[in-house]
């Protein structure tokens, strides 16, 4: 089952930006958009760098995605696959907000590819 | 097989483009060698272009030859040593320095010589012609200290001649024995029309003169005429006409034709077996042709026979646009209505200085040739329409006249059959070009330029080019769409336009009303430039900070291992030694990496997110700012030390550039903008490889523009001569403001003047001469933007709100990210390789240097 970890409160995540935040020693990028909030692995396969939650996020057609910020590859925010390379994706954790406060918890399986 | 062996004499245009052809067509792939040689010491240059060398373009770029073309071992360019005899029994030619090598074909492209008149005094000092890089030279040094000149000669040449002795403040005097300017190519009203215009330049013009004799005065020169007062200048060039160069082929008993030039027939080949002659030396199918087009189609007409092919030369089209002084003048077709029964239809307009004469069948359904004085916004539509299987209007007038909708007027593209030659010089139709378009998969004009050639040579048909593409591409469902991205059907330019007249201050208002959908890395960046560009507030309050890309997001420039680094301003790369040691205290106590940039500053890398503030604090304290390494801004204005230290400079160098990097800091613009600033001719800074480059000159500045590095690299082209700082900074103002209104995004300014429909003439009239009213407009946003500037890093600063950004993890501010790793290198940080960070990668808030 699901072992939700509180990260801070729905405030302090900007609005269509992202940030980082440690789980347990893992990296996850939180987002907040206009329809609800999404985590996915703050690791930008790419370029092996920690960083997806500083990517600007959008859509791409009717899919919503953040684009890493070093190479701009955009990524599903729902499913994390990369929509340049579907051969590629992020981890995606489940997320919620409980009494004001975002949680976090880790997936119950890895993205397969 | 043997190879077998092509000398070609001569490498002019004609020449060069002969052996291209060689090359292309396939004769060396099938066993030719080719050996060319040239009397000039440099290698075949764009002759039709010369006169640009005055305005700055410089030699290299005259060159038609591309780098490394000769280094194929069939081909064989011998310079400066000319052919001096030719044995047509046993197929030789000997050059002056002494060899001999013998040929299985000859082509002779020799070119002409200017023709100076038999005068008494027609040559010694102060005297010149204008044919080649050598003459150009020596009349630039004649004209230092001299201040009148005289052109001799009122044709196509003379005036270029007459254009490039004003530029060097000569006060020029054109003398013109017909009894108007361009005899041979504009009418007895054009030639009225085109005086006024040359008049109005400053230029002095005295038609049906005679000039008899050169006398040498103690101070220059007088010419004394048959009638009329005599004129005393201090030099004079000869542009009288030009004689095909064919002793040569004299002295080899070739048939020469009466007039001159070496007598050959439809396939080009001259009376001994296996010799050809091209060009302006050749006299072909009846003349000789002045014009590079003919002599391209009579290298085509070579190298095709040598392959074994059917080409024949049988006259070519003498159509002609004056290229200089601002001038529009264009003559096409059956000009003079020579042809049966022709019609001359003329529309003058005196006041405005515009004469159009369209010659057209006894029907007046067919367009035969015309003239156009004035206005030649025309001349390339129409000129492939004369003689054309087209119908015209029931109005010619409709072809010449300014159109109520401000179009411009004539037919357009679409009305060209396939078959009508849109490019002259490079003999290419537009059937050629829609077919590069349609199966060659070009999206552009570059593309159809490096595919046909079309283009290439005088440029004239480059606005056709582009309507052409455009016409094709959309027939194609393609279209050139400039769309900026699947979100906004705007271009970057139509974008900056609605939200600078509906004066937009918002992402949301500009996504409701212009766009769809939630935005991408696209146009999130390019709007919050467009906003930053119109208003300098805080790029990163509200949703401002949704929009900025990597690394304004974090005002730093984000490195490949997720760190960032930090670029203080160091304007014009003058640094005291306090900051300097500001700047290496504050990479010491953070254990940055510290490198000198190529932008002359410093640059400090290594810091992490939480960091940032923590460095700029220090900096900001010291007195330093911003640099914007990470803003699609002004980077820098690199300098030399100029006047001040140097002994060659001649204007303080170091403070203009300054005063320029402190006025445009931190503009947001579609792309980066950099800038230079020389204190003399030696360049130092390197300026002209800038998008905005000035060099110091005794009266003042020169301004360049449109110069990149990068990946394409340009030199910028000259744009104002020995201005005083304020017009400097004024022009320079108004063309980055520009910029900044119209640019594509990530468009840097060199492709976006090369894009530019009238090029560097446009720009300088949008900007000097204020064609488009918009100057005001450009002053005031310019003004704003130097009013309203304040450093982002000190706004950051001086807020908790905005620092709250800069954060490692939203849970465990504080906590470095512990994914990065660093390892030692000549004594500072470089970012670990994946194989040396080890297995503990994602876990653990441990952050170490390891040592070795
Ligand atoms: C640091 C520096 C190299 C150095 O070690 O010296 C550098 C580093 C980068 N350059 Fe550069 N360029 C640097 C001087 C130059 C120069 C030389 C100059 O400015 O005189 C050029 C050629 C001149 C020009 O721009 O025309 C130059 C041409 C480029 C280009 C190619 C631009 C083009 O028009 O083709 C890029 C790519 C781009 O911008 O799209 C680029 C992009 C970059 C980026 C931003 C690449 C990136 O996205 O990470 C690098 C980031 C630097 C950082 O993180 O701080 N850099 N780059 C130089 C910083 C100068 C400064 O003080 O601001
Ligand atoms: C200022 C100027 C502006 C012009 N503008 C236009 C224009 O707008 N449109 C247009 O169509 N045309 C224009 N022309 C004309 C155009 O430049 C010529 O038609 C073209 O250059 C002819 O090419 P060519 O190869 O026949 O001769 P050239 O380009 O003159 O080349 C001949 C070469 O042969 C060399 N040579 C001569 N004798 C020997 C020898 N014995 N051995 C070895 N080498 C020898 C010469 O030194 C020269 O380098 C212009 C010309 C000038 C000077
Ligand atoms: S450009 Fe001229 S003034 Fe500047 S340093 Fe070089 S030589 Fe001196
Ligand atoms: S007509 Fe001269 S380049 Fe095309």
């Amino acid at each position: 089952m699901n072992d939700w970890t509180s990260i801070c409160p729905t405030g302090r995540l900007p609005v269509e930006r992202g940030m980082a935040a440690l789980l347990d020693g893992e990296q996850v990028a939180l987002f907040r958009t206009a329809d609800g909030l999404h985590a996915l692995s703050n690791r930008d396969p790419f370029s092996g760098a920690m960083v997806m939650s500083r990517g600007i996020i959008g859509c791409r057609g009717r899919r919503p995605m953040v684009a890493s910020p070093i190479y701009k590859q955009a990524f599903d925010l729902e499913t994390g696959r990369c929509l340049d390379d579907p051969t590629v994706g992020l981890e995606v954790y489940a997320v919620r907000v409980d009494a004001g406060m975002v949680q976090v918890a880790r997936p119950a399986r890895a993205l397969s590819a | 097989m043997s190879r077998r062996t092509l000398v070609v004499v001569g490498h002019g245009m004609v020449g060069h483009r002969l052996v291209e052809l060689a090359v292309e067509r396939g004769l060396v792939a099938a066993g030719w060698d080719v050996v060319v040689h040239a009397a000039e010491p440099v290698p075949a240059y764009d002759r039709v272009g010369l006169s640009s060398w005055f305005r700055g373009t410089t030699a290299e770029e005259l060159s038609l030859v591309e780098d490394g073309f000769f280094d194929s071992p069939a081909l064989d360019l011998r310079l400066d040593d000319p052919v001096v005899s030719i044995d047509v029994e046993a197929r030789t030619v000997s050059s002056r320095c002494g060899t001999v090598t013998p040929y299985d074909a000859l082509v002779l492209a020799t070119g002409s010589t200017a023709f100076v008149p038999p005068i008494p005094g027609s040559t010694g000092r102060g005297r010149f012609v204008y044919r080649t890089l050598e003459d150009l030279e020596q009349i630039r040094a004649a004209a230092q200290g001299a201040r009148t000149g005289a052109v001799i000669g009122g044709g196509l040449l003379g005036l270029e001649a007459a254009d490039a002795l004003r530029s060097l403040d000569l006060s020029t005097t054109v003398v013109e024995f017909a009894p108007r300017l361009m005899p041979l190519q504009v009418d007895e009203a054009g030639g009225q029309a085109l005086l006024r215009l040359v008049e109005d330049l400053g230029v002095a013009v005295r038609t049906s003169a005679a000039t008899q004799v050169i006398e040498e005065r103690e101070s220059g020169l007088r010419l004394v005429f048959a009638d009329g007062e005599p004129l005393d200048v201090d030099l004079v060039v000869f542009s009288a006409g030009i004689r095909p160069d064919d002793a040569l082929a004299r002295g080899a008993g070739l048939h020469t034709a009466e007039r001159g030039g070496v007598l050959v027939d439809e396939t080009c080949a001259a009376s001994a077996p296996d010799v050809y002659a091209v060009g302006e030396c050749a006299s072909a199918a009846g003349r000789c042709w002045g014009l590079v087009a003919p002599g391209y189609a009579q290298a085509e007409v070579v190298v095709d026979r040598l392959l074994g092919g059917r080409r024949t030369f049988t006259g070519a089209d003498l159509s002609t646009k004056l290229k200089l002084m601002g001038i529009d003048v264009a003559s096409f077709g059956d000009s003079h209505a020579s042809t049966a029964g022709a019609l001359e239809l003329v529309y003058a307009n005196p006041v405005a200085g515009v004469y159009s004469k369209l010659v057209v069948t006894d029907d007046a359904r067919h367009l035969l040739g015309g003239i156009l004085v004035g206005d030649a916004s025309a001349y390339p539509v129409l000129r492939p329409l004369a003689g054309a299987d087209v119908v015209l209007p029931a109005d010619p007038a409709e072809l010449v006249l300014p159109r109520l909708d401000g179009a411009s007027p004539g037919p357009g593209a679409a009305a060209l059959p396939t078959t009508a030659q849109v490019c002259s010089c490079r003999d290419v139709s537009k059937g050629e070009i829609c077919t590069a378009v349609r199966e060659g998969g070009c999206r552009d004009v570059a593309g159809v330029k490096a595919c046909t050639g079309a283009g290439t040579v005088c440029g004239s048909c480059v606005g056709l080019v582009k309507d052409l593409v455009q016409d094709e591409l959309s027939t194609l469902g393609v279209a050139m769409s400039s769309a900026l991205c699947e979100h906004f059907d705007l271009s970057r330019a139509e974008l900056f336009e609605v939200v600078r007249v509906q004066g937009i201050r918002s992402w949301s208002t500009l996504l409701a009303g212009h766009g769809r959908g939630l935005g991408c890395d696209i146009c999130k960046p390019t709007a919050a430039s467009i906003l930053a560009s119109l208003d300098n507030a805080y790029v990163l309050d509200g949703e401002r900070g949704m929009l900025q890309d990597t690394n304004d997001h974090m005002l730093a420039n984000l490195q490949k291992d997720g760190t960032y680094s930090v670029v203080p301003r160091i304007p014009g790369g003058e640094v005291t030694p306090a900051h300097l040691i500001v700047l290496g205290q504050v990479a010491q106590d953070f254990g940055l990496y510290t490198k000198i940039t190529g932008g002359q500053r410093i640059d400090m890398f290594g810091a992490r997110v939480e960091q940032l503030p923590l460095i700029w604090k220090r900096l900001v304290d010291a007195g330093m700012e911003s640099g914007h390494a990470y803003g699609k801004s002004l980077r820098t204005v690199k300098s030399c030390v100029g006047q001040t230290w140097c002994r060659y400079g001649v204007q303080d160098s170091t403070t203009l550039a300054i005063e320029l990097e402190l006025r445009y800091r931190g503009l947001r613009s579609p792309h980066k903008v950099k800038m230079g600033v020389s204190g003399c001719a030696r360049e130092c800074a390197e300026a002209r490889s800038k998008d905005f480059g000035v060099i110091a000159t005794e009266n003042g500045w020169n301004l360049y523009v449109g110069g990149n590095g990068g990946f394409r690299p340009r030199h910028a082209d000259l744009f104002l001569q020995d201005v005083d700082t304020e017009t400097l900074v004024r022009t320079i103002d108004r063309v980055l403001m520009l910029y900044v209104f119209t640019a594509d995004r990530l468009q840097r300014t060199a492709p976006w003047i090369e894009a530019m429909e009238g090029g560097l003439d446009h720009l300088r009239a949008v900007v000097v001469d204020d064609s488009l009213g918009l100057c005001r407009e450009l002053d005031t946003a310019m003004e704003r933007h130097v009013a309203t500037y304040s450093d982002e890093w000190a706004d950051t600063l001086a807020d908790p709100q905005r620092l709250a950004r800069f954060t490692s993890f939203v849970n465990a501010p504080g906590v470095p990210d512990p994914s990065i790793a660093f390892v030692r290198e000549r004594g500072q940080i470089r970012p670990a390789r994946p194989e040396e960070k080890g297995p503990t990668l994602v876990s653990g808030p441990r952050l170490e240097v390891v040592r070795s």
